[in-house]
């Protein structure tokens, strides 16, 4: 049993370091494609990358039902970790989360099992924080769409492979719709719902 | 007696949270108003409560604040909250637009281009544009869910037949990223076409209502009108008298009881700006400012 | 010239010295004190305790004092000062069937169990101005009895034995109670909503919607059932100690209107229930608040809503006085860009206008 004393910390100045966290993640919805540094430190469970934790420090709490993948679930310290420092409660229903949390991108279930939105209030959708392997080197895609002047490149390296060709029924659902956030250690990106990409082959 | 004690810029931290969760679905969601739970701010609704709980979110203590009330960075209201901002969060305060990170505003938006490093937070006080067609919320919600827009184009057309000219000068309806209708906030609509593939971001706080919406960096933002009348920007034909700028939205300056008027930039940091680059109006020689808050204060 | 349209730092903070010295008044005359203020302007203490939904008589009359006895400026203190405070969690509901009644009045029955009880009441004072009570006026020392221990049941219990009256909807067990602080509204609203809105609502806002139903705009039959004052215990289960632990007691005034009866083929007919309850002694409040309670659950009783005190959306969006009177005052803030955009369009249209009419002139000139 790991005990609460036993836990990595949290971040050493709540206040600030969340504010500069969120406004790296806001910077990066505002602008998708752009990457954006996670600079605060917070102390991070196995399996948990650097922007993960911090983001979960960030925009985590009682009022944000959060599903786990099974990897994280499995991680007992990891549980604890989060239950202990955001309070939020972790739910099996992924239809009914505000966040999940995704390690294992190849086991990513169907985005129709997320929260989607409704008409009526599309902003009541799951958000989805996904680690992934690089979002420097790997293949090109590029980005379209609000926050972009004219086409954003990027290059990453993401699991599961065809992410962004899922992504594309937020054409389709919009104003309903995933918004995605893709961290790699303290690196991450966001791809908001409006976001349309391609694929460049090499 | 329970003694106050408040939070880096005043808000609680699950406050914070909760309004920050808010903006990043704002902006995946352009023009779409989110609705978020208000606190009661220590200013009255009308004041700025949703500009002010907006910058509470964002801010940090390396943004430099720049706080406008109708253009300008010494009307009463945006001391007030430069002040509030100064004192609860410690950060540096500008009237300067370009030094900026963060700028506050009601009612206008500044002349001097905008970058990518900054952001405009708006004060809202009606966020619904469909409100004064439909006042009930259930209505309008389902309204914008069906992209139901005909009523506004309708209304539009009416003061077309009735004037022979739209009949909105301010807080004129905007179409964003083609799909969300929406009010820019009591701005002339001379502003509206510089909310247009603005490179900064742009924050909605509407406090008393209860909403927060966005426009992202470079989206598309189109004021609405017919092929026959097209959307125009309505400026007084004058060159400002203090700065001689002729591309400024102007304030009217009754100086008489006989018919006297002089015309000057609203924008003040503009106008100062220019005088200092040492253009002149035909009044440029009159004193007319108290010099109290230049450059970066701490 | 230019210069006086310029607010200036320096004229906020004269303003705000100048506030202070009228708050003051003349300095010869002694200083009120917050327990004079408690003590002898209790009542408003009490409705800025309510509407400012926070349960502290010295920050009430501290924000009464500071408001400059303005009470509406009042609740917009102690609100402002609410909304920074941590919270914890929600009380155990508070059992008003146990109420040390200080006043109990029931208008549907000639006498209850317990007792019909006055206590301190304005309604059968004849309304003539005292001049004894100007100044150095005592009072005789009220009667007193022995505390009653008779049990004072709520008389809606009484006639819900008998099924007489719907039964008190029940929320489902472990069910989160809805908090509009802390939650945007969303329309329709369930009750616990609409209940936690009408008591921070405006008093004057309630009473006239409430009349405006007797006067036929929602009509709804209503019987003051039964509106008692008193103290009632608060306690608060603490999830790690596992048992509910005692607050303290706080003074509510409740009331309950036993309403038009419903009924259908399949229901026996009963009658209806409205609501009201508000911190100290608020009897006016908690009476409209019932009225416009039970009109509000047209809805939910199949009832046609017609009138506005039956309109959630109306009521509910427009019930707050600190919202209120925040968005009218800020029309004295200033407006000048708006205003030259609209004097502008409102030219050339005159100009347009004119230039119409002009020929004409000329025409019927030269006829």
């Amino acid at each position: 049993m790991t005990t609460i004393a036993e836990l990595p910390p949290g971040f050493a100045d709540k206040v600030l370091s969340a504010q500069s966290t969120f406004r790296s993640v806001m910077d990066a919805m505002a602008r998708p494609g752009s990457v954006q540094r996670i600079v605060p430190v917070a102390g991070a469970p196995a399996m948990m990358m650097r922007g993960t934790a911090a983001i979960a420090l960030t925009l985590f709490d009682h009022d944000t039902p959060l599903w786990l993948d099974a990897r994280i679930a499995e991680s007992l310290e990891l549980v604890k970790w989060l239950k202990f420092h955001t309070g939020a409660p972790v739910v099996q229903d992924s239809s009914i989360a505000s966040f999940a949390l995704i390690s294992d991108g190849g086991a990513l279930p169907p985005l129709e099992r997320f929260a989607l939105g409704t008409s009526e209030y599309p902003d009541r959708s799951t958000t989805l924080i996904l680690q992934v392997d690089s979002l420097e080197t790997g293949r090109s895609f590029e980005l379209r769409g609000p926050g972009i002047d004219g086409v954003a490149m990027l290059h990453a390296s993401v699991k599961p492979f065809d992410l962004f060709e899922r992504l594309h029924v937020n054409e389709s659902l919009f104003p309903r719709g995933i918004d995605v956030v893709l961290v790699a250690d303290d690196a991450l990106v966001a791809i908001p719902r409006t976001t349309r990409i391609v694929s460049k082959e090499s | 007696m329970n003694a106050p004690a408040y939070n880096f810029a005043y808000l609680d931290e699950q406050t914070k949270r909760m309004i920050r969760r808010a903006i990043l679905k704002a902006i995946a969601i352009p023009g779409y108003q989110v609705p978020f739970a208000s606190r009661e701010m220590p200013m009255p609704y009308g004041w700025g409560t949703g500009g002010v709980q907006v910058t509470a979110a964002i801010l940090g203590p390396a943004d430099v604040l720049k706080v406008i009330d109708q253009g300008s960075d010494d009307t009463t209201n945006a001391i007030s909250i430069r002040k509030f901002f100064a004192k609860t969060a410690g950060v540096a305060t500008t009237t300067a637009t370009e030094d900026a990170t963060v700028i506050q505003t009601r009612h206008r938006i500044p002349e001097t281009a905008l970058s990518e490093n900054q952001v405009l937070v708006y004060q809202v006080p009606i966020p619904e544009p469909l409100r004064f067609l439909e006042p009930r919320e259930t209505e309008t919600r389902r309204m914008h869910a069906l992209a139901e827009y005909g009523l506004m184009h309708v209304k539009l057309y009416e003061d077309i037949a009735r004037f022979g000219h739209i009949a909105t000068a301010y807080a004129y309806p905007v179409k964003v990223n083609a799909r969300y209708v929406m009010d820019p906030s009591p701005t002339p609509k001379f502003d509206n076409p510089k909310m247009d593939n603005c490179p900064a971001l742009q924050l909605f706080g509407a406090g008393r209502e209860k909403r927060i919406y966005a426009i992202p960096p470079y989206t598309q933002v189109v004021s609405l009108d017919f092929d026959d009348h097209p959307f125009e920007p309505y400026r007084f034909n004058a060159p400002c008298a203090l700065c001689a700028a002729e591309d400024s939205y102007l304030d009217e300056i009754v100086t008489d009881d006989k018919g006297g008027r002089m015309f000057v930039c609203s924008d003040t940091d503009y106008c100062e700006s220019r005088q200092a680059a040492g253009h002149h109006g035909s009044l440029s020689a009159a004193p007319y400012k108290e010099k109290a808050q230049g450059g970066i204060n701490g | 010239m230019y210069v006086a349209v310029k607010g200036g730092e320096r004229a906020i903070e004269n303003a705000h010295r100048l506030l202070a010295d009228k708050r003051r008044g003349d300095q010869s005359v002694p200083e009120i004190t917050l327990d004079q203020i408690s003590e002898q302007l209790g009542l408003a203490v009490d409705r800025v305790m309510s509407e400012g939904s926070l349960y502290d008589r010295e920050l009430a009359a501290l924000a009464i004092k500071q408001a400059r006895g303005d009470l509406i400026e009042a609740i917009f203190l102690v609100r402002a000062f609410r909304a920074t405070l941590p919270r914890f969690g929600a009380s155990e509901p508070v059992d008003t069937g146990a109420m040390r009644v200080q006043r109990r009045v029931s208008s549907t029955f000639k006498d209850i169990p317990g007792g019909q009880i006055l206590g301190p009441t304005f309604d059968y004072t004849h309304r003539l101005l005292d001049p004894a009570l100007a100044q150095g006026f005592v009072p005789e020392a009220p009667a007193m009895a022995d505390a009653s221990t008779a049990p004072t049941p709520r008389v809606t219990d009484i006639l819900g034995r008998d099924g007489l009256i719907e039964s008190s909807p029940q929320a489902e067990d472990g069910a989160s109670v809805g908090d509009l602080t802390r939650e945007p509204l969303n329309f329709p609203a369930d009750r616990d909503l609409r209940l936690q809105n009408l008591a921070r609502g405006d008093e004057g806002f309630l009473l006239a919607m409430g009349y405006s139903t007797q006067r036929g705009y929602g009509r709804n039959h209503p019987f003051a059932g039964e509106i008692r004052f008193g103290e009632v215990e608060v306690e608060f289960l603490a999830e790690d100690v596992g048992f509910a632990v005692p607050l303290g007691s706080i003074e509510l005034t409740e009331c309950q209107m036993v309403n038009q009866f419903k009924g259908s083929a399949t229901e026996a007919p009963c009658f209806t229930r409205g609501y009201g309850l508000a911190f100290g002694q608020s009897e006016r409040k908690t009476m409209s608040m019932a009225l416009v309670d039970r009109a509000l659950r047209a809805r939910e009783l199949g009832e046609e809503a017609l009138a506005p005190a039956q309109d959630e959306e109306f009521v509910m969006s427009h019930s707050d006085n600190v919202q209120a009177t925040g968005f009218v005052e800020h029309l004295k803030l200033p407006h000048y860009v708006d205003f030259q955009s609209e004097l502008g369009l409102l030219r050339k249209l005159r100009k347009e206008f004119t230039d119409a009419q002009a020929p004409d002139a000329m025409k019927e000139a030269a006829e």
